[in-house]
């Protein structure tokens, strides 16, 4: 009796019903799917920027849980942009940046060029290459603040050999003239890999007829290069720059293994210097306020930038 | 692509803002790299949660012994660090409990454990915690007050060196408030190659030179005398340097060098104690001579390289033999005498020495009871523990500088090291840094302040000092003090 | 491009200009690989022997790097040397030849696992729930979706010393503080974004048809993403997972704030070792070898995929 029911009912059923019956409908199962990663990215994204937000307009110290929150207005903008010091570890970071770029750009496509030439067994030569951008900036920065001894460290060694200058006489991460220069050189051993990368996708890109119609036309190899390689890979240069921009504007972890900011304040770029203010003088709300500016500006900067890059795309 | 995920994420945006053209096309190939059994072994290992509420650990608890607890001890890693886990074995056998220990290297320590203190974290539950942390650490209720314990068990702060309860234990200071028992005595003090000094062509080079004998430095002048006479020096087939001193940037390295020169000069944190007034005392004519001195020093008579030089640089200058004289922490002491190579009777110690009077940077820590510790009563049956005379005289003859009077007073003492009886004079003068809950702060402007000027060679002392005073002012002001 | 064409193609290299191409990247290579040759070779050096001057290319090798790593130590008088019994294994022998005696393991082991933890666990979930997300925004309409996802990952450009300090406030008062589970989350929540951008790619490639045939089988919804998409997307989904883990395994800024002991991984830990009474670089290496090494060899294992998928992506249009 109970059977027929049953079957009573579920032929009366719809299909669509039916459907649903056996499992979850579909808009149940979108939220399933999609409700846990909008929560987490709510949690650990949003809710903590909009509090940073919050903060950066009080003078909170995380240290000091006893204290009075007092609401500052926009005093921690105007004291962020009126210190000199500010605008120093922002120089440091710009110098740190653009050099950066220049040489790993330079490098970059060099080496993706020469890769392209596509000599015996390139593709082994091109995964030694790209191993150090795989490993950790810490572990790495760390370990090259021993080959920047002056003396003992295998650079300064090496230097040595090439110039014949004293090894002791000359101090990577001492040096107010060399310490920014020694970043820069690590960070370049690391990222150049990367824009190689990219470049290398670009080159490979461009279809071989271009250049077969080019060579009917005979065109120079050295106008070829400029009239058909360089514009075709610019795009992707552009966007390795943009990547590298990003990624060294918030540069923290490798610097701070290799100089601490040091000597003096030479190096110290805005990401450690946020460092500083935020977890070792404990200035929450002064710290905030710096890291909402350093946010709009890089975000500022790249909208920009990526303007420009969809015009040179579109042409 | 070790931040790959990284460049990926602001990759893919401007991807979508490109069209989602480029970035698709660079970042797809990435994608054919199979690797199907990535994921094998996820689910090998549980992890571990700390559950913030008492209740879980408390039903625990309940299953094992109820006496028997697992005590974490913080402290900073070093040779002093290692006498205590010996020490400390006893504990364990006679209170059942048992001994953990985390031990972090000093350029990290501060940064570290304060962070921790801030998170509420419950790593530790006994921290052997830096003298300057006690004001914050009090007024923060990081630290357990101990006031009461303390006259429960009959603990008296009158057993223990007065400099030491007042630097390591009192806040406010001086005030009979306890936050901590002295566990180390340290101050910055001196070591030498006596047998450098004791060699017969050097004396005579130097007594030709200077006028005077090769000896202990009776002054701060004295000492870069020498310190100049040896620098470059041909010993033994290797280039000598005069000395190494402390030049570190992060922590608080420079500072602590540079106040070991400050204080014998006369320098003052404030006019008049507890009154923050701090122009004409910080940027004082002394002060500025001090600190020019300072540099002269790390100019002349340094090794090369040592530009971000802290207690583990100075150890391995002097025991690579490269040094003539060192500065560093009375705790390295016991250490540097046994070590084989520089150790023995190459070596011997003097207390800063004095300028226009006799002043020492002070160094050491007291034990305390964290606040968040859910152990805090086998927390403080160690430090009834440690506190007990015999003990202390154990932790002494370990190589660990005990601050009670027992030890200290006791007549065999000055002779039972050879840096005994410096230490109890370098205790006489020392002085210590600002210990205010502000501390840190006002320790990195110092840091920048004097290692912009002693390393980078940036402005004159005068301006060094002068921006000082700007940034502590700054701070105070903050603080309402001001 | 076939291999026909390519001995009179004008834009095949002559072999000339490939010898000077090999060399030169060779030549780069062989540069670019000195400072990790370096950390290996140190880890087998012995302390005097890392700072001796010249720099030392041949040198006995010793595990002194790797005992020392693995070992806390505690000096001891020359008399008490000699009242100790015998050595018990090579790694006393090799410490007593410094006047120490082994105290205990040191921090490196619990600090590796900690990586292995937060790294595979951060992954795991990052690619659990970035594959369902990634499904749905592919296969049904979810309003805004390009617009949150874009504001979501612009995030990412704020350094991450920015996002650490409501994430330090937050945890503190969750008790995430220093836990294995606080780091997974955040891990999960840097990695997911990115996961769920390369995943929804993956699957909007799988023809809808797979499914659709499924679902009229009688499979449900479920059934269908389980059982039709996930293996189609396996390829994807593992590529995805290197990316994460190699994320998780490297950072350190978020580590470096938000741990302290418990759930400390190796990144912060490593530049600690250096040592107490001098400086201890050969331990600091053979922390930094054992750290870098599977990265390493998991690069060169995957280079023939890694590079023809750079080859491939590029001449897809």
């Amino acid at each position: 009796m109970n059977d027929s029911v049953a079957t009573r009912a579920a032929q009366a059923t719809p299909p669509g019903v039916a459907r649903r019956v056996k499992g979850l409908s579909d808009r149940a199962i979108a939220w399933i799917f999609v409700g846990p990663t909008i929560f987490l990215l709510l949690a650990i994204n949003i809710f903590p920027l909009i509090w940073t937000i919050r903060l950066s307009f009080t003078n909170f110290r995380a240290n000091r849980p006893n204290r009075e929150v007092e609401w500052v207005g926009l005093r921690n903008y105007e004291r962020i942009l009126g210190d000199s010091d500010i605008w120093l570890s922002m120089q440091a970071t710009a110098h740190f940046l653009i050099w950066t770029i220049v040489l790993q750009v330079l490098i970059g496509f060099t080496l993706a060029w020469l890769i392209n030439k596509k000599f015996r067994g390139n593709d082994l030569w091109t995964t030694i290459i790209v191993l150090p951008m795989m490993l950790s900036p810490a572990v790495v920065g760390n370990f090259w603040t021993f080959l920047y001894q002056p003396q003992i460290g295998l650079f300064n060694y090496v230097i040595t050999w090439f110039t014949g200058a004293d090894p002791s006489s000359f101090e990577m991460l001492g040096s107010v003239n060399l310490a920014p220069w020694s970043i820069i050189i690590v960070d370049t051993w690391m990222w150049t890999p990367f824009v190689m990368l990219i470049c290398l996708a670009g080159l490979r890109s461009i279809p071989d007829y271009i250049y077969e119609a080019a060579e009917i036309d005979r065109a120079s190899k050295l106008r070829q290069f400029f009239t058909i390689t360089l514009p075709m890979v610019l795009p992707f240069l552009m966007l390795a720059v943009l990547f590298r921009g990003i990624e060294n504007f918030k540069m923290f972890d490798l610097v701070v293994q290799l100089t601490g900011g040091g000597p003096g304040s030479i190096t110290e770029l805005a990401s450690i210097n946020l460092k500083r203010e935020a977890f070792e003088k404990w200035r929450t709300g002064y710290s905030s306020a710096f890291a909402i500016i350093l946010f709009v500006t890089v975000f500022g900067l790249a909208s920009i930038y990526v303007k420009a890059l969809n015009k040179v795309k579109e042409r | 692509m070790c931040d790959c995920c990284h460049e990926g994420n602001i990759l893919v945006p401007w991807g979508a803002w490109l069209g989602r053209g480029v970035a698709r096309h660079i970042w797809w190939p990435f994608s054919d790299c199979g690797l199907k059994n990535a994921e094998r072994g996820l689910m090998t290992r549980t992890t571990t949660v700390r559950l913030a509420g008492l209740g879980a650990l408390g039903l625990l608890g309940s299953f094992g012994s109820a006496q028997a607890d697992d005590l974490t001890l913080c402290w900073a890693a070093w040779d002093p660090a290692n006498a205590l886990v010996e020490l400390s074995k006893e504990f364990e056998a006679e209170s059942g409990h048992t001994m953990a220990f985390e031990f972090i290297p000093w350029p990290n320590f501060a940064d570290r454990m304060l962070n921790e203190l801030n998170s509420g974290g419950q790593l530790c539950d006994l921290l052997i915690g830096d003298s300057q942390w006690i004001g914050g650490g009090a007024e923060n209720g990081h630290y357990v007050q101990l006031n009461e314990f303390f006259d429960s068990e009959g603990i008296s702060m009158d057993d223990f060196a007065p400099a030491t309860v007042y630097a390591y234990a009192t806040w406010p200071k001086g005030e009979p408030n306890y936050y901590a028992l002295p566990a180390m005595g340290d101050a910055n003090g001196w070591f030498y190659r006596k047998d450098w000094f004791a060699r017969e062509d050097l004396r005579a080079a130097f007594q030709e030179e200077y006028g005077r004998e090769l000896g202990e430095p009776t002054s701060q002048k004295e000492l870069m005398e020498i310190a100049k006479f040896f620098q470059g020096k041909e010993i033994d087939g290797n280039t000598v340097y005069g000395a190494s001193i402390f030049t570190e940037r992060g922590s608080e390295g420079i500072t602590m060098g540079i106040t070991g020169a400050l204080y014998p000069w006369g320098f003052k944190y404030e006019n008049e104690p507890g009154s923050y007034d701090m122009e004409g005392a910080v940027n004082s004519a002394e002060a500025v001579e001090a600190l020019e001195f300072y540099k002269e020093l790390y100019d002349c008579c340094t090794p090369p390289g040592y530009t971000n030089a802290y207690m583990g640089e100075s150890l391995d200058a002097f025991k690579s033999g490269q040094v003539a004289m060192a500065m560093n922490w009375f705790a390295f002491f016991p250490g540097l005498y046994q070590d084989a190579d520089t150790g023995g009777d190459k070596i011997d110690f003097f207390v800063n020495p004095p300028q226009n009077q006799a002043g020492s940077t002070l160094g050491g820590q007291g034990i305390s009871v964290i606040s968040y510790s859910e152990n805090q009563d086998a927390a403080l049956e160690y430090i009834k523990w440690f506190a007990n005379p015999e003990v202390q005289a154990k932790w002494w003859e370990l190589g660990g500088y005990s601050a009670h009077n027992a030890v200290l007073n006791d007549p065999g003492f000055v002779d039972s090291q050879p840096f005994a009886a410096d230490f109890l004079e370098a205790m006489n003068d020392v002085q210590d840094f600002w210990q205010e809950p502000a501390y840190a702060e006002l320790l990195l402007a110092m840091q920048k302040r004097m290692h912009d000027y002693v390393v980078a060679g940036q402005g004159t002392a005068q301006e060094a000092l002068d921006k000082l005073i700007e940034d502590w002012t700054e701070v105070f002001e903050d603080e309402g003090k001001l | 491009m076939s291999g026909l064409s390519s001995a009179w193609s004008v834009t095949e290299p002559s072999s000339r200009q490939k010898w000077i191409a090999g060399i030169l990247v060779i030549g780069y290579a062989l540069i670019t690989m000195m400072p990790l040759l370096w950390v290996f070779l140190t880890g087998f050096k012995t302390p005097p022997d890392s700072i001796s001057y010249p720099p030392k290319v041949i040198f006995e090798p010793s595990v002194e790097g790797y005992v020392n790593l693995f070992t806390t130590r505690t000096r001891v008088t020359p008399s008490q040397l000699d009242a100790l019994p015998p050595p018990a294994n090579f790694a006393e022998e090799i410490v007593r030849q410094r006047d120490m005696v082994i105290a205990g393991p040191s921090k490196f082991g619990e600090r590796f696992m900690n990586s292995v933890i937060i790294g595979f666990g951060s992954t795991f979930l990052s690619i659990v729930l970035g594959t369902m997300a990634a499904y749905a925004f592919s296969r049904f309409r979810i309003p805004f979706t390009d617009d949150l996802m874009f504001f979501i990952l612009s995030t990412r450009m704020m350094p991450p010393i920015a996002v650490a300090i409501p994430i330090f406030l937050m945890y503190r008062q969750l008790g995430l503080s220093d836990t294995h589970l606080g780091m997974i989350l955040l891990y999960t929540a840097v990695n997911i974004s990115l996961a769920v951008w390369l995943l929804k790619g993956f699957i909007d490639e799988i023809p809808r048809e797979y499914e659709e045939a499924a679902l009229i089988d009688g499979y449900t919804r479920f059934q269908a993403f389980y059982k039709v998409v996930l293996p189609q997307a396996a390829t994807g989904i593992a590529s995805t997972a290197i990316f994460c883990l190699i994320f998780a395994w490297n950072e350190y800024a978020f580590a470096v704030l938000l741990t302290s002991g418990n759930a400390q991984t190796a990144p912060p830990f490593i530049p600690t070792i250096i040592g107490v009474g001098g400086l201890d670089w050969p331990a600091v290496a053979a922390g930094a070898t054992i750290f870098l090494l599977p990265v390493m060899i998991f690069t060169i294992l995957l280079r023939k995929h890694l590079l023809r998928g750079i080859t491939f992506g590029a001449v897809r249009k």
